[in-house]
């Protein structure tokens, strides 16, 4: 299309100006992330060439004091999303194909209140309301299923366990999980329900023939994002469990695993020099876990573009 | 429904449960409930009536009889479908339990405070008694403040970038890249902003100006999606109305485009605060805890109202109850402004949405 007659548009001062400043806006974001990894991994380098004599703690390497951490992390994100997925998907499909349409936006608006709560006090409420209120069932639970590993005994008399923050931590992802995978149930093809309802089928079959299938990857992306969002979860953890650094399976012992980002919190303000690098590093660490966890998620969303979780 | 409803000797499953068996089947679980929980009250096992257990209970049972009921007269299928819809229901009821329960605790241990004095005196010389979270307030106001001018500036023009300008790999990029950025932990931002600025000015540096950094890098991303979100809906008409009339790229872009999607934009900006406010772990990290006021951004430690709740509960002093109270009473008012911003915002993009696309 190189005909020598075309007209050429001048190139204005305001334009360039203009778009100029958008890319640089652009840019800086992609800069900002990259500052985000230099930096942090400028400041952990020293942590990672730490012996074991040097490191805090109590005088294990720098994996030993940070495989309990991504152990804690994992295992306490896991539990969070055990709690949190039925009920997100029983919420989705209530507010989108149960509901009716006149209150649906409300309910889910409602719901949505769930994730404008700030995480401190989601933690005050789980050390004030929820742990006092759960402890009686753990108790109960160890005296009568104590023989089932995950709910080995001794039960913790404070009820401020691995299990009470992944409920806390299950509240706090509910509203993102249920947001996109409402969002998602209802770009089912109006055609397809009605082809299921025309044949016969009751709404359940017709969600489990035609609802469900298509909303799978946007299911599973949904709860990707849940899982990346537990994953770095601080104030709520920080305030409700009580830590030690093990690597333990029981639910509902006094002595739990801690998570990396509950542990900075609380140990930052009292490290200093080489303490403050490993903090660092492990920081490091969380964010190479959630980047891959939501990159994860992205990719399956990109491959559906039609819906985007970020709103 | 019930014009539909064809009499027919043929086929054994096409009766149905009427409203009334299903609101009667309601009523007994209700009744049931509530006497096993009455009875528990009168006896003393519980000190109070069990609203919580009686909801629950009373839910399961009705759940159980109308699908035993669906059983016997609808046939298997619609038994199942009962149960699916009793099932998803009473999920909803269920998680709204934290929200009612997060809500009714923090009025209830939050009010007593939330007097005069808690917006007027900080907590500088004050052991015990008295205090208050003014310090946190204008700390948390200079700060969310600082990170909207760094966020929104950045943020819309990336948008616009994205929407108006950008094709090709770059654009590509920063859209992945902001999806990315959307999943940061709030504590690696803080961390982030920590290193960033321990590498300029030495180590234990806390400023109130890095915590708008941190904030920062978690408000961009929210502002960038929604304003982008916002800048597609605008018609291509408009622009191309523009394009013809010879009014320039940019200044179509300022003139027309902004204008019409400035509603979402600001419902979306006012959505970005609301969840940076709440934000704790970065604050404590970089801008550290201060007992007085601190006007002063760019120089020693600010206290921010969720920093505030935080340390108040997490140092209690030998009487624990001022400091409970104060945690309490700073948590509502953190909430009470984030449900407050959420609300404006959702009524302003009702009330300013583009006349037309209603």
């Amino acid at each position: 299309m190189t005909t020598p007659a075309q007209v050429k548009t001048p190139r204005r001062l305001g334009d360039q100006i203009f778009s100029t400043s958008a890319i640089v806006a652009g840019s800086i974001i992609l800069a900002a992330l990259a500052a985000v990894a230099i930096f942090l991994i400028a400041q952990s380098i020293p942590a990672f060439l730490t012996t074991s004599e040097e490191s805090k703690g109590s005088g294990d390497a720098f994996w030993g004091y940070v495989g309990p951490l991504v152990f804690g992390t994992i295992w306490a994100a896991a539990l969070a999303l055990l709690v949190a997925l039925p009920f997100a998907i029983g919420i989705a499909l209530f507010i989108s194909h149960f509901a009716p349409r006149r209150i649906a936006a409300s309910l889910g608006y409602i719901i949505d209140l769930l994730a404008a709560v700030p995480s401190v006090v989601y933690g005050l409420w789980g050390i004030t309301v929820l742990a006092p209120a759960v402890q009686p069932f753990y108790s109960w639970l160890v005296d009568n299923v104590g023989w089932f590993p995950l709910f080995a005994g001794p039960v913790s008399g404070s009820g401020r366990t691995i299990l009470t923050v992944a409920i806390v931590l299950g509240v706090m992802i509910l509203p993102i999980i249920t947001a996109l995978s409402r969002e998602v149930f209802l770009q089912t093809p109006r055609l397809h329900e009605e082809a299921a309802l025309a044949l016969g089928a009751t709404r359940w079959e017709m969600i489990k023939m035609a609802v469900l299938p298509f909303g799978r990857p946007g299911l599973i992306s949904a709860t990707m994002l849940g899982l990346g969002r537990a994953l770095g979860e601080t104030m709520a953890v920080a305030m409700v469990l009580s830590p030690s650094a093990i690597i333990s399976f029981a639910l509902l012992q006094s002595q739990n695993p801690n998570t990396i980002a509950a542990n900075i919190a609380l140990s930052f303000g009292e490290s200093n020099g080489l303490g403050l690098n490993v903090l660092i590093a492990t920081g490091l660490i969380l964010f190479i876990i959630t980047l891959i966890v939501n990159s994860i998620a992205r990719l399956i969303i990109n491959r559906r573009k039609a819906f985007s979780g970020a709103n | 429904m019930t014009a539909l409803n064809i009499p027919s000797a043929t086929s054994t499953h096409a009766r149905q449960l009427t409203k009334n068996q299903q609101w009667a089947t309601l009523i007994v679980s209700a009744v049931v409930s509530g006497g096993i929980f009455g009875v528990l009250m009168a006896g003393g096992a519980t000190p109070s009536f069990n609203l919580v257990g009686f909801i629950f209970v009373a839910a399961v049972l009705y759940v159980a009889l109308i699908v035993t009921l669906s059983r016997i007269v609808e046939g298997k299928r619609k038994a199942t479908d009962r149960l699916a819809t009793g099932l998803v229901v009473t999920a909803f009821l269920i998680a709204l339990l934290p929200l009612i329960s997060l809500l009714w605790t923090a009025l209830q241990n939050g009010l007593p405070r939330l007097d005069l004095d808690f917006f007027n005196k900080s907590m500088r010389n004050v052991v015990g008694r008295g205090g208050g979270g003014q310090h946190a307030i204008i700390g948390t106001l200079e700060v969310t403040l600082m990170a909207t001018l760094l966020s929104v500036p950045v943020g819309i023009m990336t948008a616009i970038y994205l929407v108006e300008y950008g094709r090709g790999r770059l654009a590509n990029a920063i859209t992945f890249f902001i999806d990315v950025m959307t999943g940061i932990p709030s504590i690696v931002a803080g961390l982030f902003a920590y290193a960033f600025f321990a590498i300029i000015f030495g180590p234990a540096i806390m400023f109130g100006f890095g915590g708008s950094v941190a904030l920062s890098i978690l408000m961009i991303p929210i502002v960038v999606r929604s304003t982008e979100e916002m800048l597609k809906l605008v018609p291509n008409e408009l622009r191309e109305a523009a394009y013809a009339l010879g009014v320039p790229k940019w200044l179509t872009i300022v003139k027309v485009v902004l204008p019409t999607a400035i509603a979402g934009i600001i419902t979306g900006v006012m959505i970005a605060i609301s969840r940076i406010i709440g934000e704790t772990a970065p604050l404590i990290i970089i801008s550290g805890i201060a007992a007085g006021v601190n006007y002063n951004l760019f120089e020693g430690p600010m206290t921010t109202l969720p920093v505030f709740v935080y340390n108040q509960f997490a140092s209690q002093g030998t009487i624990a109850q001022p400091y409970i109270d104060r945690a309490w009473t700073g948590a509502l008012t953190l909430v009470l402004i984030v449900m407050a911003m959420n609300i404006i915002a959702r009524i302003l993009s009702k009330v300013l949405a583009p006349k037309g696309s209603r």
